[in-house]
Parts: structure tokens; C-alpha cells; sequence
């Protein structure tokens, strides 16, 4: 717990004040919103050290280390916001490589008149994410930039965590013959987020899927199956995940549209703006790829998760020197599903 | 091509406006190039406009007609 | 969704591929053409050629309004936002189609200019509205679907008095260029059209009876979904059998043979025809395009601000043009892949994710190379 003895003359007004460029000038300041915000809202041993970086005991096993940057517009969104989203991102990319993340470090880009009741808002956000996963943020760090020089908030975030003995996941392990599992719907958090966007709004009741996925990573690798690949298809969507470890892995996919599951109503805005789900970015899901007759068992023990209820054989590897990613559509035919170009546009035409 | 699909207008709103429904995707579109639409019509919405009303009775018998197809094969 | 889903059904497909496989004489190969690039998508995106037998093949038109802006019009809309500094609303497709000196809205937009994607030509006039200190310039571009909305935004600006407000009209006319296509000097290959969906539910079925009367071509309408698309190869299939040349509607949940006559008089009363206009992968084709009536002009931001249109030609390796006729096929192409891809479009086909080398490349590649 924080003990110290409050130096400043006034709280900091986090109803009606501002960042201001002395909070990240390293004065008394910065020390106050750091005290009284930061602190208090990730309140832990390591971060109470108050030294430039945390102490940690020594770790037991192989390293592995994330980072992420978060930049979203708009910052809250249905489902979450930059803080928990900067929270989930990292320790999901950390639990993908087969590791139970341990700690987090997080810094963050301030812009010069950002309301400290959104600050407030967004950091115990993260608070509670990180809370909830059971892994603390031990360091961070603040600076201010110039208004005009930011977009509010930019949150870069750090993870560690420990692989487990003997599991090695990697991009280029996919075989001919795995199985590809998708832990859920496609696309809830990219039309979450476009929903919102100036322009486009529509009301939709579509939900961010931000989650943190170590619980559920934490179980596929209990049950034993040999799995291969483990990611995170964040932006670019499922379609560009594929397509990187179809890559890395020499090897073709071929997927069954029908088996992917997608949200009606994610399908409709999808529809509305001409779309595909299968390049809109996820938050909360995880594709896994894994030997042949391990997936129906890993598939229950997906189901039986809570963040895999709806997880799905989607797909399997075959021989491909192209490295294509193939697929049966809906209608019984076949194309490929191919890299995203560029960002994902609206349509009309 | 020129993107566009039918909705179902839930409500009639002023200045020749109408709130149509997709599937749960809700959004407030112009009824300036159609006429006589009313609350309950499907409507073929492209850039924001109603550019049709969707005739349920011919979508009916198009459906009929592949059904139709499958029988006779 | 209803009227889409129905419209999706993977065994009606089978159903109506079989009859297909059934009906098409194997003694004869069909080259149909789709003209519109909502149907190349639902082609391409639905697998739609696996399903047809090897004799009936798919020619993709230019019925891509982006596909077929020449660069020196995308030129004139980034001199508008970066030479006279107008706030510059285009629908999100013009983003990345590449025009001179390596430039896009989207780059141009990285260097300062003002350029805003909207959904709908109601949200331009808000802009305008929001910003009476600033010039606003709607890059209205698009078929007979999308020039109605354009033509309500013009009467709504004129009825406001909005003077900070106008349009780079770039507004084509479908039946023009199947004109140019069958006009072709040496004759097209082509036994018929699917033709457009939501550009007929605007014209209506009439004006194409000319194709099947003059040129003696079958016409058959027909929705975007896959369904809609395979039973117009059915009914194309079976007019070339008996030798008929007729239009059929195969989209009448939509379409009538008059059209929307209420869309059809706006736009009359906004636009005249231009006597020409350059598509791309076509050339300079008559009485193709609109322009604002006389009472209008004011709109007219090519007038208002002065900047001319200045032809650019197409790279000479391009084979748009043989592709859009059908008379070669996108891999035929010698920079297809290569040099030019989705990420470095050359060519006009390769622009937008309708156009036949954008579609090829990024649906239907293992086609050639694995097979
Ligand atoms: S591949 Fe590119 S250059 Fe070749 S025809 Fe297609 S668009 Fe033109």
C-alpha cells in the first residue's frame, strides 16, 4: 500500500483537470499524478519499490518477452477501451508463445489537455484488467506531449511471462494434416470500434471481444494436445494471421467458410460498409493449430472454457509450396484468402 | 459494382428520412428517391439512400423458381 | 439477413450448377460477360467459377466506377486538396487508387491535405455546413446507382444556398460503355451480358434492349448474390441455345423495366450529358458521362476552382483494355503479380478489389498455379 506522506498542497482535480506538460516533466507534478493516479489505481509491491525499474525473484524457466503499442480511436468503445485493450493485447501476445505472463510494464503518451477524468477512467480500467488476469504492472512511465501532437492517449505496453517446460510454439511449426481451431467469433472488436467511427455511425449492438487469454491458453496446454501454432489475430483479422503462418510455415491452409463462426450481426454491419469478417480485427481470440488427432479433444477443451464457447475446427494444413490460404465457400466453391492490401476501407462500389 | 442492400425500414422520420434495420445494425437513411415507403417495406439501401423498394412477392417467386430447379434436376 | 441469406444457399447453388452442366452444349464455349464488379465480387468471393462447367466462361466487365476513373481525374480531385486547399469528401474507394507523381488521396492526405471519408453525400453537406469558412468539394464519382444521391446533395445545396459547396462530377452511364465494348474494332467475343443490379433498379430493364435488338446479345439482369448470378448464366445459357437475344430480369424483387422514375427525374434535372469522357481501359467513349446543367454550374468545382482535366495515359504494358473485352485474361498479362499487384496497382483492373486483375490476384490465383 501506498503510506507516503502526500507532499502536494492540492489533489490532483481529477474531475475537471487537465494533462498539463509539467506532468511529464519529471517535477513534483508528474510525482503527484504518478502517486495518486498510477499508483494507487495498480497498487503493488513492485511498483511500490519506487525505483526506475522493478526488482522481480528470479523466474523459473525460458523467458519471453511483448511489447505492444495501443493506439485506437475512438479510446472507449462497447466492450472496453484503450486501457484494458492495452492490458489484454500484451498478455495475449505473451501467452500465444505458450507462457503464463507474470508481469507487465506499460508507459504512456499523454497529449497536453486530456480530461484527467478520462485518464482516471482508462487507467483503472487497466487496473482492473490486469487485476482480474492476476499480473501486475511493476514499471511504467509518463510523458506529455504538446495538444495537437497526440490523440489523447497512447499506452505502449510490455509483457514477461514464463514458457512452459518443454512446449515450443511457433509460426513455422504448421504441418500438412493439423487442424486449425478458432476459439470464437470473428470481428466483433474492429466493427465495434467502426461503429463508433465519425462518418459511419450506425447503432449496432456489437461488443468489443478484448479479453486476456492466458486462462484459456493456460488449459489447451493442460490437456496435453500437440499443439503446433498458437496466435492472436488482432489487425489484419483471421484472414492475415493465416496467411503469415501459412508463410512461415511453407505450407498451404484450406479453411471451410461455414465453419467459422461470425456474429449476425457483425455480419450485417460487415455487409453495410462491404466488408469481409475475415480481415477485421479480433481482441479476445486465438487460432490454434495442432496435430490431427488432438483437435476434437482440444476442441472440448476449448468449449469448455468460457472464452471458447464458440471454438471451432475451421480448417486443416495441407501441401502448398505457395502458401496459400485456400477456402470452400458457403456456396461450394473455392478462392483464396489472401493478405489484406492495405487498411481496411469502407465501400460502396 | 455499387454496394447495396435491402433493409427493413422500422421507422419514418421527418425531412423525408427513415430508420432502417439489418439484422440488429441500425442506421437512419433518405427516402428522397423513393416514394410511398412505409414502416414494415424493404428497401435496397446504397450510399445512405433508399434507392428501391424490394417487391416481397417476385423475391418469393425467384426463391420458388431455384427451389423449383432442384426438383426437376 | 432476409433477402440476402436465401439468396446464399449453398444447395440451391449445386441445384442450379447442375443444370447448368446439364444445358450448356459441351460443342460450345459461352463467353459471358458480367459488367458490373458486384458481380466479379460475388464470382470471385463465392468460388462461383468452380462451379460452372469448363465451356462457360466468365468475362469481367469495366462496371467499376473506380476501375475506370483515369488518373488525371483522381490528379484533378489531389490539386483541388492540395492546391486550393478544399476540404476534399470522397467515398472511401478513391483512397488508394494511385494518380501521378506516386500519389493518392490517402498520401495526399498524409501531406496535409484535407480529405475526408464519407459514407453518404449528406455527410459532405454537413461539412459544408460545419465549415461556411471553407471551400468543400464532393469527388462525386460513381454509376446511374450512385448519381441519384449525388443530384438530391446538388437540389439540397441549391434550395440551402450552400456556397462553400460543389462537385467534381465524375458521374458514367452504364449503357455508354457496353456500347464501347461491343463497338470494339474487330468485333467482341461475347455471347451475352449478366447485366446490372442495382444500376437497373435506377434505369430499369429498357435501356438494354438495344443490346439484345441491335447487336442481337442477350441481356439478363441479375442481383449481386451468388444465387442471383449462376440462375442469369442459366437463363444465358438457355437463350444461346435456342438463339434468342432477349432481355430477361432475373432480379425483379428489384428491378422494373422503367426503373425508378422519381431517381431518373432528379437526376435529368441536375445533369446533361458530356459529350465525351475517357474511362479507363476504354478511351475517350461519347456521350458516356454527366455533367451539371447550365443552372447548376455553380456546383461545378472543375469551374469554380479551374483545374482542368489533363489526360494521363495507361502504362503500355497494361492489357486492361484486351482484358476488359474479354479478348485476354488477367495472367496473360505480363506484369500481372509482379510489378503490378493489389499493394502497386498498374492498370485500372488491378485498382479495386472489382477490377479483373485485382479479383483474379486476390481470390482466384491457385486457379492457374496450382492446377
Ligand atoms: S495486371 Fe495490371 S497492368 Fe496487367 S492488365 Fe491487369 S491491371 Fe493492367
Amino acid at each position: 500500500m501506498n503510506t507516503k506522506k502526500p507532499i502536494y498542497v492540492r489533489p490532483l482535480d481529477l474531475k475537471q483537470g487537465r494533462v498539463e506538460m509539467a506532468h511529464g516533466a519529471g517535477g513534483r507534478a508528474m510525482a503527484q499524478l504518478i502517486d495518486e493516479l498510477f499508483a494507487t489505481a495498480f497498487d503493488n509491491p513492485f511498483l511500490a519499490q519506487g525505483n526506475d525499474g522493478a526488482l522481480l525473484p528470479p523466474a523459473n524457466g525460458r523467458l519471453v518477452l511483448s511489447c505492444d503499442a495501443h493506439v485506437v480511436s475512438p479510446l472507449f468503445f462497447a466492450g472496453g477501451d484503450i486501457g484494458c485493450l492495452s492490458v489484454h493485447g500484451t498478455l495475449n501476445d505473451v501467452a500465444v508463445m505458450g507462457a503464463q505472463p507474470l508481469y507487465l510494464a506499460a508507459s504512456f503518451i499523454l497529449e497536453e489537455g486530456f480530461p484527467l477524468a478520462d485518464l482516471k477512467r482508462i487507467v483503472e480500467s487497466m487496473a482492473h484488467a490486469a487485476r482480474e488476469a492476476g499480473v501486475p504492472i511493476v514499471t511504467g512511465d509518463t510523458k506529455v506531449v504538446e495538444r495537437g501532437k497526440g490523440d489523447g492517449v497512447f499506452i505502449t505496453t510490455t509483457g514477461v511471462g514464463v514458457a512452459r517446460e518443454g512446449i515450443t510454439l511457433s509460426g513455422d511449426l504448421a504441418r500438412p494434416g493439423d487442424k486449425v481451431l478458432l476459439s470464437g467469433t470473428i470481428g466483433d472488436h474492429g466493427m465495434a470500434i467502426m461503429s463508433q467511427r465519425e462518418g459511419l455511425a450506425f447503432d449496432a449492438p456489437i461488443v468489443s471481444d478484448t479479453a486476456a487469454l492466458h486462462g484459456l491458453v493456460a488449459a489447451m496446454l493442460d490437456c496435453g494436445a500437440d499443439l503446433h501454432v498458437l496466435r492472436d489475430p488482432t489487425r489484419g483479422g483471421l484472414a492475415t494471421t493465416l496467411n503469415e503462418i501459412a508463410q512461415q510455415s511453407r505450407a498451404g491452409i484450406s479453411l471451410t467458410e461455414a465453419a467459422i463462426p461470425v456474429n449476425p450481426v457483425v455480419a450485417a454491419a460487415c455487409e453495410f460498409l462491404g466488408l469481409d469478417p475475415l480481415y477485421v480485427a479480433n481482441e479476445g481470440k486465438l487460432i490454434a493449430i495442432c496435430a490431427e488427432r488432438d483437435a476434437e479433444r482440444l476442441l472440448s477443451v476449448m468449449h469448455a472454457h468460457p472464452l471458447g464457447g464458440r471454438a471451432a475446427i475451421i480448417g486443416e494444413v495441407v501441401e502448398d509450396a505457395h502458401g496459400f490460404v485456400q477456402m470452400t465457400t458457403r456456396l461450394g466453391g473455392r478462392r483464396v484468402v489472401d493478405w489484406l492490401t492495405g487498411e481496411q476501407l469502407p465501400r460502396i462500389c | 459494382m455499387c454496394l447495396a442492400i435491402p433493409a427493413l425500414v422500422v421507422e419514418l422520420l421527418p425531412a423525408d428520412m427513415a430508420r432502417i434495420d439489418l439484422d440488429g445494425v441500425r442506421k437512419d437513411i433518405s427516402l428522397s428517391l423513393v416514394e410511398d415507403v412505409a414502416v414494415g417495406d424493404y428497401v435496397i439501401v446504397h450510399v445512405g439512400y433508399a434507392l428501391q423498394k424490394l417487391d416481397p412477392q417476385e423475391a418469393a417467386e425467384t426463391l420458388a423458381l431455384f427451389a423449383e430447379l432442384g426438383k426437376a434436376a | 439477413m432476409k433477402y440476402v441469406d436465401e439468396f446464399r444457399d449453398g444447395d440451391l447453388a449445386k441445384n442450379i450448377a447442375r443444370k447448368i452442366s446439364l444445358e450448356a452444349n459441351t460443342n460450345h464455349t459461352y463467353r459471358l460477360m458480367e459488367f458490373c464488379g458486384g458481380h466479379t465480387h460475388a464470382i470471385s468471393r463465392y468460388g462461383i467459377a468452380d462451379l460452372l462447367p469448363a465451356n462457360v466462361r466468365m468475362i469481367h466487365g469495366p462496371g467499376c466506377p473506380v476501375c475506370v476513373l483515369p488518373i488525371g481525374r483522381v490528379d484533378q480531385a489531389i490539386r483541388l486538396a492540395t492546391e486550393q486547399g478544399v476540404i476534399l469528401c470522397t467515398y472511401a474507394d478513391t483512397m488508394r487508387v494511385p494518380a501521378s507523381n506516386d500519389l493518392t488521396l490517402m498520401r495526399a492526405r498524409a501531406d496535409g491535405a484535407d480529405v475526408r471519408m464519407i459514407y453518404s453525400t449528406q455527410d459532405a453537406l454537413k461539412i459544408a455546413r460545419m465549415n461556411p469558412e471553407r471551400e468543400v468539394v464532393f469527388f462525386a464519382i460513381g454509376f446511374e446507382t450512385t448519381t441519384p444521391p449525388t443530384a438530391v446533395a446538388i437540389r439540397q445545396a441549391a434550395a440551402e444556398g450552400l456556397k462553400n459547396f460543389s462537385i467534381l462530377c465524375n458521374h458514367v452511364l452504364t449503357p455508354a460503355a457496353m456500347h464501347a465494348i461491343l463497338n470494339v474494332a474487330g468485333g467482341v467475343k461475347l455471347d451475352g451480358f449478366v447485366g446490372p443490379a442495382h444500376v437497373s433498379t435506377v434505369i430499369g430493364s429498357q435501356p438494354y434492349e438495344v443490346f439484345a435488338g441491335d447487336y442481337h446479345k442477350p441481356v439478363v439482369i441479375a442481383g449481386f448474390e451468388p444465387l442471383d448470378v449462376m440462375q442469369s448464366i442459366l437463363m444465358l445459357v438457355r437463350q444461346i441455345n435456342d438463339g434468342r437475344a432477349a432481355v430477361e430480369n432475373e432480379f425483379t424483387r428489384a428491378v422494373t423495366r422503367e426503373g425508378n422514375r422519381k431517381a431518373q427525374a432528379l437526376v435529368g434535372e441536375v445533369f446533361e450529358l458530356r459529350e465525351t469522357f475517357e474511362w479507363r481501359g476504354l478511351g475517350t467513349v461519347p456521350d458516356s458521362a454527366l455533367r451539371l446543367r447550365q443552372k447548376y454550374t455553380a456546383f461545378d468545382a472543375e469551374q469554380r476552382f479551374g483545374v482542368k482535366y489533363i489526360p494521363v495515359s495507361d502504362n503500355k504494358a497494361c492489357e486492361c483494355g484486351a482484358i476488359l473485352r474479354g479478348e485476354k485474361r488477367p495472367w496473360e498479362c505480363r506484369i500481372f503479380g509482379t510489378v503490378c499487384t493489389p499493394q502497386t496497382p498498374v492498370g485500372s483492373c488491378m485498382v479495386s478489389s472489382e477490377g479483373a486483375c485485382a479479383a483474379h490476384y486476390t481470390y482466384g490465383r491457385f486457379r492457374e498455379e496450382i492446377q
